[in-house]
């Protein structure tokens, strides 16, 4: 029966002109947009478009997970790893609400992410029905733009403008909460026109010559020039256009922490991550350089430290696509607004071919005193306990680099962006702008789903993994071959070195214990380990890359170790400490 | 930074919701909003935000530029007020016998060009329209004579370079559409 009914489904959905519900439309309307995977959780006010979904089993892979924010996490991840868009569906009320923390994630990551919530009856919006919560207020701050349906009718040129707005431009979240009786309202389903523009919406800026002149004019009379990059190099494609640039002028560049991998962690011009837990040099010369080239990148206060001593010295070329990032936290000297696929051709066309050998051993020096200090002491340490800066060594060297990392918040994260390396971008799926624990294990779900063939692990630790923790049982449904480290110091170790360092070692509720992770993974039928001894800190990397599906080895490192090296907040980035 | 009055003329698509969201910009950085007004505009389906705010010239710069960002936003603009014609109306309801009794006070309406709205046994209502400034020194004259009741509406303005929102439009549908 199930299969006649499908195919007869499926026939009636292939012709337009054919009454369907709001809730088949809404499907169409994903596989239009060439959706084929949705994360997502069942409740009363969606009920329609599960009903739904029971018959595009075929068309669209529902992943069940435990949690909303499971869901859109897991939709950021995919998004994040892939050139698809994520998408995520919840239910009203409490289902949609769960979802902020991920809308806010990917509005400050500039994730696209579409959201489809469902919503009461619109007979009774306002009057406080069972798991009404007025959504639209709720995610204004934290979506790029979201939208209410009280009518069927409605449907396709919301979703249009949904997908078109999430993807285009600064992409960034949506959110298109429908309401039940929309669902279940019948339509005469004419087609969908995928949308490609809106009146009051210019994605794309114009792109304004005088100041590409004046950007190349300053680039190249610079003495020592530094280009710095983030995700908007991945966003916009440009990472070859990027290159050709540094390559062309020879200009040092480093990378924002989620920049990293446009340019080849190995390019013999790529100096490091930049931030309060970045590489030396690129922190320490930031106030020495005379040009400042940013590309994508928004100037975080995490990466500027304190702003009013951030790069006094230095004239600013910014490219974004953004104009409200344009002089937010740093003044442009010259403002180059545009998609930087297209305008850094324009820009290396007439840029100089040059070389600053100088200014770049200055770079290697700081490089060389910062591997002494610190990076041979965490890769190679002399100390009976593990560190984490060596799990990744292993992990580079048994995955020749060829992986996808989710990380959670902290101070793993903060060790794997400075350790691992990346061949090419989107590799590293992070939790940037909003630091959200709890990100990494369903980020990895998402990441997973959107790329089969390829490792994708998920190194978190033991305080954030808990706050997702039930993912695992969405692993475990459907199969999904996530390897999962836990790099456990029995610490919310980023806030104890906090307390540590500025707060007199006062470790104010930071000791957490944790269950037995390998025994919560194998209670869902997920292989599991725990490591503690160097001895077997390496095969038990392998025996988790070389197991089939999903893994989990939890690995017991050092309880007080300390991501060095650091810039303390309110100070200059060339104040960054080593130890 | 000096701070100085700022009027913020914002065009928009006529959208439910898209209040709040405007709102917002300002109170998530803390902005008193001291005069709004939305209205239709000579073009049907465009809105017409005029938002008043006392601010620094960086501020006003970035505030416009957060609120030019919402999707629904089709141009926003900042003047200062010699940038500007600008208007308020407020209406005053004052006892019928103090109107109708005391001359001085006939004298004070008649002198501020306040127009009659409403006339009743017990109270009549005057309108007048001014700058904030003038409607502020009515109301100070007039409060001691039996003022009943006072409302004054948020600014509504004009920008003096600006040669309307038609041409603009049409140039930003063509942007829209390469």
């Amino acid at each position: 029966m199930e299969s006649t009914f499908s195919a007869l489904q499926k026939e009636r959905s292939s012709h337009t002109g054919r009454k369907l519900k709001g809730a088949e439309v809404i499907l169409e309307i994903l596989k239009a947009e060439k959706v084929h995977t949705v994360f997502g959780y069942p409740g009363g006010a969606v009920i329609p478009i599960y009903d739904a979904l029971y018959d595009y089993k075929d068309d669209l892979q529902h992943i069940l997970v435990r949690h909303e924010q499971g869901a859109i996490h897991a939709a950021q991840g995919f998004s994040r790893s892939s050139k698809n868009i994520g998408v995520a569906i919840a239910t009203s009320g409490p289902g949609a609400t769960n979802l902020v923390t991920g809308l806010a994630d990917a509005m400050i990551d500039s994730t696209p992410v579409v959201c489809i919530t469902g919503q009461v009856y619109a007979s009774l919006l306002g009057s406080d029905a069972f798991q009404e919560v007025d959504v639209i207020n709720v995610t204004a701050p934290v979506t790029k733009w979201n939208c209410q349906v009280t009518d069927a009718e409605d449907i396709p040129k919301v979703l249009a403008k949904a997908f078109y707005i999430a993807r285009s431009g600064r992409p960034g979240p949506v959110l298109v909460d429908i309401t039940k009786n929309a669902q279940l309202q019948e339509i005469d389903f004419q087609g969908y026109e995928i949308c490609n523009s809106i009146r009051s919406y210019h994605p794309k800026p114009r792109i304004k010559t005088e100041y590409i002149e004046q950007a190349a004019l300053l680039i190249n009379t610079a003495k020592r020039p530094f280009l710095l990059f983030g995700q908007g190099v991945i966003i916009g494609q440009a990472e070859e256009e990027l290159k050709e640039l540094i390559e062309k002028t020879g200009i040092p560049a480093a990378s924002t922490a989620l920049g990293l991998g446009a340019i080849s962690t190995e390019h013999p011009l790529y100096v490091g991550m930049l931030g309060m837990h970045g590489h030396y040099a690129p922190n320490k010369l930031t106030n020495d350089c005379d040009v400042i080239i940013a590309v994508g990148m928004r100037f975080d206060d995490r990466v500027t430290g304190k702003l009013d001593q951030y790069a006094k010295q230095a004239k600013v070329v910014h490219l974004d696509i953004d104009l409200a990032e344009i002089d937010k936290n740093v003044k442009a000297d010259v403002p180059v607004l545009g998609n930087c696929k297209e305008t850094l051709p324009l820009l290396t066309q007439i840029l100089d071919e040059n070389s600053h050998d100088e200014w770049l051993n200055q770079f290697k020096e700081l490089r060389n005193e910062e591997n002494e200090e610190v990076v041979k002491k965490e890769l190679n340490p002399t100390t009976e306990e593990l560190t984490m800066g060596e799990v990744l060594k292993y992990l580079n060297q048994l995955t020749d680099g060829e992986y996808i990392i989710c990380t959670d918040v902290g101070q793993h994260q903060m060790i794997s962006c400075r350790y691992a390396e990346f061949k090419t971008s989107k590799r590293n799926v992070t939790s940037g702008g909003l630091g959200t624990m709890g990100f990494g294990l369903p980020a990895a779900v998402g990441a997973k789903m959107a790329n089969p063939d390829k490792h994708v692990i998920c190194i978190a630790g033991d305080g954030g993994f808990q706050m997702n923790i039930q993912e695992l049982g969405t692993i475990a449904q459907f199969g999904i071959g996530v390897k999962m480290i836990i790099l456990n110091n029995s610490f919310l170790g980023m806030v104890r070195q906090w307390q540590e360092l500025f707060h007199d070692k006062r470790y104010s509720f930071v000791d957490i214990t944790s269950p037995d992770f390998s025994a919560v993974a194998e209670a869902y039928g997920i292989k599991g380990k725990q490591v503690k001894e160097r001895a077997f800190l390496k095969s038990s990397l392998e025996e988790m890359l070389n197991t089939d599906g999903a893994y989990l080895l939890e690995i017991k490192v050092g309880k007080e170790n300390n991501v060095f090296p650091m810039v303390p907040q309110g100070c200059s980035v060339s104040e960054i400490r080593l130890k | 930074m000096n701070k100085q009055e700022y009027t913020i003329s914002v065009f928009t698509e006529n959208q439910v919701g898209l209040l709040t969201k405007i709102a917002m910009v300002f109170s998530r950085r803390g902005i008193n909003i001291e005069s709004l007004n939305v209205s239709p505009t000579e073009i049907e389906g465009i809105s017409r935000f005029t938002i008043v705010v006392e601010v620094s010239q960086e501020t006003v710069r970035k505030v416009s530029r957060q609120i030019q960002k919402l999707v629904e936003v089709i141009k926003v603009y900042y003047n200062t007020n010699d940038e500007i014609v600008w208007q308020e109306l407020a209406l005053f309801k004052i006892e019928t016998n103090v109107v109708s009794e005391k001359f001085y006070v006939e004298r004070i309406l008649r002198q501020y060009g306040a127009t009659i709205v409403s006339v009743r046994n017990d109270y009549t209502v005057f309108t007048i329209v001014g700058h904030h400034e003038e409607i502020d020194r009515f109301l100070e004259i007039l409060e001691p004579h039996g003022l009943i009741e006072f409302i004054r509406s948020g600014r509504v303005a004009v920008i003096k370079s600006n040669e309307g929102f038609h041409k603009k439009l049409s140039a930003l549908e063509k942007m829209a559409y390469q």
